[in-house]
């Protein structure tokens, strides 16, 4: 039990920020921190896949003397590809926001909803 | 020389082309380079489809890294038929891009519009290509952040919230995805999508691999606008510049049925299809009559059609239900037929936008006797819609009843049918207000749209009849494709 909780720490903690991220997401009614949430929900994926590569006593993956246990290099990589994926959907999503902060003056979702309403 | 590189190509042509389509100038230089690449990409999307055809697959290894180490991409019927949907539908889209975008899209936004067409192009065709799923990921997320894009340059407001929402729930697919790929390669320690079937296989009880596989098949449907994970398609579709309607609707969703294919029957492919079928049945049933009840009540016509989508891709989803050889070429036929139908649709409507200036059907009246040839496309196109013989709707939904009727559900086949039926109402609606209402006396003399939007149109349209008729390279192809998925069960 103990094992489970203490041993596999870093996935306790990816679970932790992927609920928290993924529930900000649905809760909240600001467009800014509904961005704010997707990227703790991504963030908390990048760890996933750097635990995934995580070998126990290994070091970097440079050849070197002395050295046998390496971490696995390709999560690592991985992850990087998705960073930058995660960095331009960011860019993307606050340039949006800013788009309709001038267009309807207001980033709360339910006043922007009402003003599409009245229409 | 050429043959050996055709998949990657494919790929890379679009890719290098889009930054210098961003540096041209003016409004005629960037659509005709977009135009001379999409017609490079289709040449090159047959020429693949007739090497695969006969049921040989390629195998192209990306740097010269033998798979799986490197990256694979792998070609046969399935991949090639998609690839060959896509890079047609943006070879018939930009002849008709040139008018349409001149009048939706400012010209100082033209050159990077047309770059983001071409990234987009790059981001599906890539999906198709690819046979390692962590490049597939890569690939969707530059397909969807483009169509991002591409959906907010609408002329209202209301595009840029719909992109907003799009973008929101598309990340969170995507992520999903993300998540159930890290977990299957914390399994397997692969991506190949043939490696991992293999390696899968005798692991597939594991919880990590059902996990993974919950979050892959979620993810997806979520791009796929699977019933009830459609929210954002809609306003997307209806707010998004006419051109990228027709893009978007014709292919965005097609290639999404190509990874759920790929990835339930490709990579999983055994005791967890069976857990898939009953849920893609039952959403699949309430997916066709929910969606078709809602385009009944809509009062703009890009938002019924949207609705319309989202029941036909639930016609897909049902003959991945069947998980038969019958089902899934339906399904197959039918991501074909429906991108030639709904293509049709949104540019005959985008002609009237063109026109008219709006897509709400109340400024629809009277136009189908000032208009001729665009309300006899909306027409012969709804047909197949609806699926009457002798259109390619037709084909596809005849092998889905034939489908169901093998599997002895006339639960189902009584859904298509009934769909079909809604279908026969919100596509008379349509008609009903073009043709049988009397123009409103305050509306101007509308004029016929010019040739440019209505040739496009009508290719699509001759399409969806000659495909009516001829069915040897839809269903033909997609039983080869089939055939290669190794679906064994009945």
């Amino acid at each position: 039990m103990i094992d489970i909780i203490f041993g596999h720490y870093n996935y306790w903690i990816v679970v932790v920020l992927m609920m928290a991220g993924f529930y900000t997401v649905i809760s909240r009614g600001n467009l800014i921190k509904k961005i704010a949430g997707i990227n703790i929900f991504q963030t908390s994926v990048f760890l996933l896949y750097i635990s995934i590569g995580y070998v126990e006593k290994g070091t970097a993956p440079i050849i070197a003397e002395g050295y046998t246990v390496y971490s696995n290099p390709l999560p690592h990589v991985l992850i990087l590809t998705a960073i930058v994926v995660g960095v331009a959907t960011t860019a993307l999503g606050l340039a949006l926001v800013v788009r309709i902060k001038e267009a309807y003056g207001t980033i709360e979702e339910d006043e922007i909803h009402d003003q599409d309403m009245s229409l | 020389m050429i043959e050996q590189h055709l998949s990657l190509l494919l790929v890379v042509i679009p890719l290098i082309a889009a930054p210098v389509t961003a540096m041209l100038p003016g409004r005629r230089l960037p659509w005709l380079f977009t135009l001379s690449v999409t017609w490079v990409c289709l040449l090159l999307a047959s020429w693949q489809l007739s090497v695969v055809m006969n049921g040989s697959v390629i195998s192209y290894e990306l740097g010269g890294w033998a798979p799986p180490w490197g990256i694979e991409y792998r070609i046969d019927a399935m991949n090639a038929l998609v690839a060959f949907i896509v890079a047609a539908i943006a070879a018939v889209t930009l002849p008709y891009a040139l008018r349409s975008v001149e009048k939706e899209i400012p010209e100082y936004q033209t050159s990077l519009f047309y770059a983001a067409i071409l990234l987009c192009l790059v981001g599906l065709l890539g999906i198709v290509q690819t046979g390692d799923v962590f490049n597939l990921f890569v690939f969707l997320e530059i397909s969807s952040l483009s169509s991002y894009v591409l959906i907010a340059m609408g002329k209202q407001r209301r595009a840029l919230t719909a992109a907003y929402q799009y973008l929101i729930m598309g990340t969170i697919g995507a992520t999903f995805l993300l998540i159930g790929i890290g977990l299957i390669y914390a399994e397997t320690g692969t991506l190949n999508m043939l490696d991992l079937n293999q390696r899968l296989q005798p692991i597939m009880e594991h919880r990590t691999v059902h996990t993974g596989f919950a979050f892959i098949v979620v993810g997806i449907a979520l791009k796929l606008a699977l019933f009830p994970l459609h929210l954002w398609l809609p306003n997307a579709y209806t707010y998004s510049p006419s051109v990228i309607s027709v893009f978007l609707a014709a292919t965005a969703t097609k290639v999404a049925v190509y990874i759920m294919l790929r990835m339930v029957f490709t990579v999983f492919s055994s005791s967890l299809v069976v857990l898939t079928s009953y849920m893609f049945l039952v959403l699949g049933i309430v997916g066709v009559i929910l969606p078709s009840i809602s385009a009944i009540f809509q009062t703009d016509a890009k938002r019924l059609l949207a609705y319309s989508s989202i029941a036909q891709i639930s016609y897909m989803v049902l003959g991945m239900g069947f998980a038969s050889v019958l089902g899934l070429t339906a399904t197959l036929v039918h991501v074909f037929n429906h991108a030639l139908m709904k293509g049709a649709l949104f540019m005959a409507i985008g002609a009237i936008v063109y026109r008219v200036g709006s897509s709400r059907l109340e400024n629809f009246q009277g136009l189908g006797r000032q208009m001729p040839w665009t309300f006899s496309a909306i027409l012969i196109a709804g047909l197949s819609l609806i699926g009457i013989p002798g259109t390619a709707g037709f084909i596809s939904k005849w092998y889905l009843v034939l489908a169901a009727l093998e599997q002895q559900s006339w639960l189902i086949t009584g859904v298509i049918l009934l769909g079909s039926l809604l279908a026969v109402i919100y596509v008379w609606k349509i008609v009903e207000i073009m043709f049988f209402r009397p123009v409103p006396e305050t509306v101007i003399e509308v004029r016929e749209a010019p040739a440019s939007l209505l040739i496009p149109t009508w290719v699509l349209v001759s399409a969806n009849l000659f495909f009516g008729f001829n069915t040897e390279l839809t269903v033909d192809v997609a039983g080869t494709a089939v055939r290669l998925l190794g679906v064994t069960a009945p």
